[in-house]
């Protein structure tokens, strides 16, 4: 996809892309690759250091480089978030580890703390600096402050609405991130540390134990204020969704479309990914006639593990936007396996199997650009010729007949209820 | 004689400036809820104003920092470069703040009037300390949640003066969203319909740790969840002031002008006993006995994070 240059800023780096760019979260190599094989113009990643996803699995330099490789096959890049709020201890080796990532082919760092983003525009100038939602940006003068700074791109606070985008964007010549997609904190971010309080784990440097999602209650001077039930307070979110919303973010001019999700899963990213981009592409096509197609919403809300909302695009979020009862899985779907390669004169598919599956099963296919076709699991062998009486392994090569030609790298999910 | 560090205390009225001044604090940070968060009472430019008068007549000259520490949106910052100039023409003694477009206006409304960063909770580092000294503040207000081995090596690291909170309660979470009248939403009740602003007695219990209760209110920025304990380094106060720490804050939110009363004259007793003679310094029991005769039973007096390990 073309990014080409408009008014070249003070850096003279680009700093508005002529089309959105699509950024995708990558917790592994394997993601790192669906993402961008499923449609991602730049996925960003986490590595041993200095990342708020201490639980991820994150990247070792060697997949970095490899993850770059791949990436750069599609014309795609590798974001790395460095976005933890560094203490002391954290400062010493911070100059070899940004220099690591700038050797390895990183794009760009999604940094918070002012200290790491000085310290990489000093040793590593090769990086581009994006300023993180960590840093809760809200208004176009700090936009300018970072602009000022030398930053490109700015990701801003998940609190703008779509009119204070617009106003930034009029005030200050700048590449604007916002998040379209996925969990959010309902906190400002940073300005949180419930986790280091309730359990010692700091939040601000990627020991977040998502408190805000646990069970409260309300009192006023010692009577609570709840119905029959009690711990029904709680902070908890819905997950942003913009896939009804893309003319809008497209036309007020916010430049990359960041999806949220570092932790999800290899079924999520490729999914969510998928249908944006078509969305986008199909704005892109003939903005005039766009309409959104009911598959792009119905393809998210397989994916989807929460309800979900528009989050401060519109307005601010009330009763509506948050979960007071138990959490349900809001997808009647599961991943089941990912397409290994396919006969075309036998019909065969060799399916690498994610989760359990057996003949019966409701399945579906799916592959970049929308692919699709639903139906039945028939007889299943090993690729020893075995008749299976279901896919019981992670991982097992299980031989099954598709009812369309499939491509390595599609998807299959099976319906759960 | 050692160097006297300063005593900085919040007040949410005229009134209760001058009697905590009399108590023996050195300075006092306050301005409106508009730009400066979590405030225990307003202090609009008038009122400011008169509490510069005061200060510049008062016997211990006593300093003024405007609080202008919110997170801004457009419309606020928009306001900022006359709010600041006039805070300037006023002539407070600095402007607290935690965003950098107050940085940005302050350059050219407020030029010559130093400025605390203060970002709260991310504020983590001398590296970031020295960031901001840069660009020209002359103060760093360390985030709650830093320990005292990490404040003794900001302190020792950075040119900047270095702030530290040293008694009350703190903010933990902030939202934009108004969390509590969503709730009342839904229990079906009439969202409003419970005054949930500051010092009406709400609070939260987490399902775990009953016995903790957290208070919780909303203002024009959104809800605020607070801790559920004070911090109190007066037994301890003595470690901070062999560090030379420049500012050690007392957090007068929702405690009443009798506790901040009786908190700063412990602070202060215990800080002019150490710089009296900093080596025959002994911690006075009956300092924290004072306190503690005021201190709301359901709320712990704690260290807190000045001697945790945290893990991440």
């Amino acid at each position: 996809m073309a990014m080409t240059m408009n008014t070249p800023g003070p850096t003279g780096k680009r700093h508005r892309l002529d089309r959105p760019e699509l950024l995708a979260p990558a917790g592994n190599l394997e993601k790192l690759k669906f993402a961008v094989h499923y449609g991602a113009d730049a996925v960003y990643i986490g590595g041993q250091k200095y990342g708020l996803r201490s639980g991820a699995d994150n990247f070792s330099f060697e997949e970095m480089r490899e993850g770059v490789e791949f990436a750069a096959r599609y014309g795609a890049k590798v974001f790395v978030a460095t976005n933890i709020y560094a203490h002391n201890e954290d400062i010493a080796g911070l100059e070899a580890y940004l220099r690591k990532l700038e050797e390895v082919g990183i794009a760009a760092i999604i940094a918070a703390d002012p200290a790491i983003v000085e310290t990489a525009q000093r040793v590593a100038p090769g990086l581009e600096v994006h300023l993180s939602t960590q840093q809760s940006v809200l208004n176009w003068r700090t936009v300018k402050f970072w602009k000022d700074e030398g930053l490109p791109r700015v990701v801003l606070a998940r609190e703008t609405s779509l009119e204070e985008i617009a106003e930034i964007k009029a005030h200050v010549d700048i590449e604007i991130e916002a998040f379209i997609h996925g969990a959010m904190c309902s906190s400002f971010s940073g300005r949180c540390v419930l986790s280091n309080h309730f359990t010692d784990r700091d939040s601000n440097r990627g020991g977040c134990c998502q408190s805000c999602r646990w069970k409260y209650d309300l009192y006023v001077d010692g009577d609570t204020v709840t119905g029959e039930d009690e711990n029904q307070f709680t902070m908890g979110s819905k997950d942003l969704c913009m896939i009804r919303h893309i003319p809008e973010l497209i036309e007020v001019g916010v430049d990359s479309f960041k999806i949220e999700g570092r932790m999800k899963s290899l079924h999520y990213v490729a999914t969510v990914v998928n249908a944006y981009r078509q969305a986008i592409d199909s704005y892109f096509n003939d903005p005039a006639a766009y309409e959104l197609k009911p598959e792009w919403l119905d393809e998210v809300n397989k994916a989807a593990n929460r309800p979900l909302n528009t989050g401060f695009f519109f307005d601010t979020p009330g009763t509506e936007d948050h979960i007071y009862e138990a959490e349900d899985k809001a997808a009647p779907y599961d991943f089941a396996g990912v397409v290994q390669s396919y006969d075309e004169t036998t019909g065969l598919a060799v399916i690498q199997q994610r989760n359990h599956f057996k003949p019966g099963q409701e399945i579906e296919f799916f592959g970049p650009g929308g692919t699709f076709f639903k139906q039945q699991v028939g007889e299943i062998r090993d690729v020893e010729g075995n008749v299976l009486d279901a896919a019981r392994h992670p991982l097992q090569q299980i031989v099954l007949r598709t009812e369309q030609p499939v491509k390595p790298m599609d998807m299959m999910r099976k319906r759960i209820r | 004689m050692a160097r006297k560090p300063e005593l900085l205390v919040t007040a949410a009225s005229l009134e209760e400036l001058r009697r905590l001044a009399e108590a023996g604090a050195d300075a006092f940070v306050i301005g409106e809820s508009r730009y400066g968060a979590r405030l225990p009472g307003e202090f609009g430019l008038e009122q400011l104003e008169q509490a510069v008068q005061y200060a510049r007549s008062s016997e211990r000259q006593v300093r003024i920092y405007a609080a202008v520490n919110n997170l801004m949106d457009n419309a606020t910052s928009d306001t900022l470069p006359e709010y600041l100039s006039k805070l300037a023409a006023i002539g407070v003694d600095a402007i607290v703040f935690g965003d950098p477009s107050v940085l940005m206006a302050a350059r050219e409304a407020s030029p010559g009037v130093p400025l605390h960063w203060n970002a709260e909770m991310t504020s983590t580092s001398y590296a970031q300390a020295d960031y901001w000294g840069r660009r020209g503040a002359t103060r760093i207000v360390l985030a709650r949640e830093l320990n005292m081995e990490q404040i003794i090596e900001v302190k020792q690291r950075t040119t900047l003066e270095v702030q530290v909170q040293v008694h009350g309660m703190t903010n933990i979470y902030h939202s934009k969203r108004s969390l509590v009248d969503s709730y009342l939403g839904h229990l079906g009740k009439e969202p409003g319909g419970l005054d949930s602003s500051l010092g009406k007695g709400l609070y939260l219990t987490e399902e775990e740790r009953q016995g903790e209760r957290y208070p919780i209110y909303q203002d024009a920025h959104g809800t605020y969840m607070m801790s559920s304990d004070d911090i109190c380094m007066l037994e301890n106060l003595h470690e901070l002031l062999e560090a030379d720490i420049d500012s050690l804050r007392i957090e007068g939110l929702m405690k009443t002008p009798e506790y901040n009363e009786t908190v700063v004259r412990a602070y202060r007793a215990a800080m002019d006993a150490y710089a009296d003679n900093p080596s025959g310094y002994r911690f006075n029991p009956e300092w924290l006995n004072a306190i503690r005769r005021v201190q709301d039973p359901e709320r712990e007096l704690s260290y807190g994070f000045f001697y945790k390990e945290q893990v991440y």
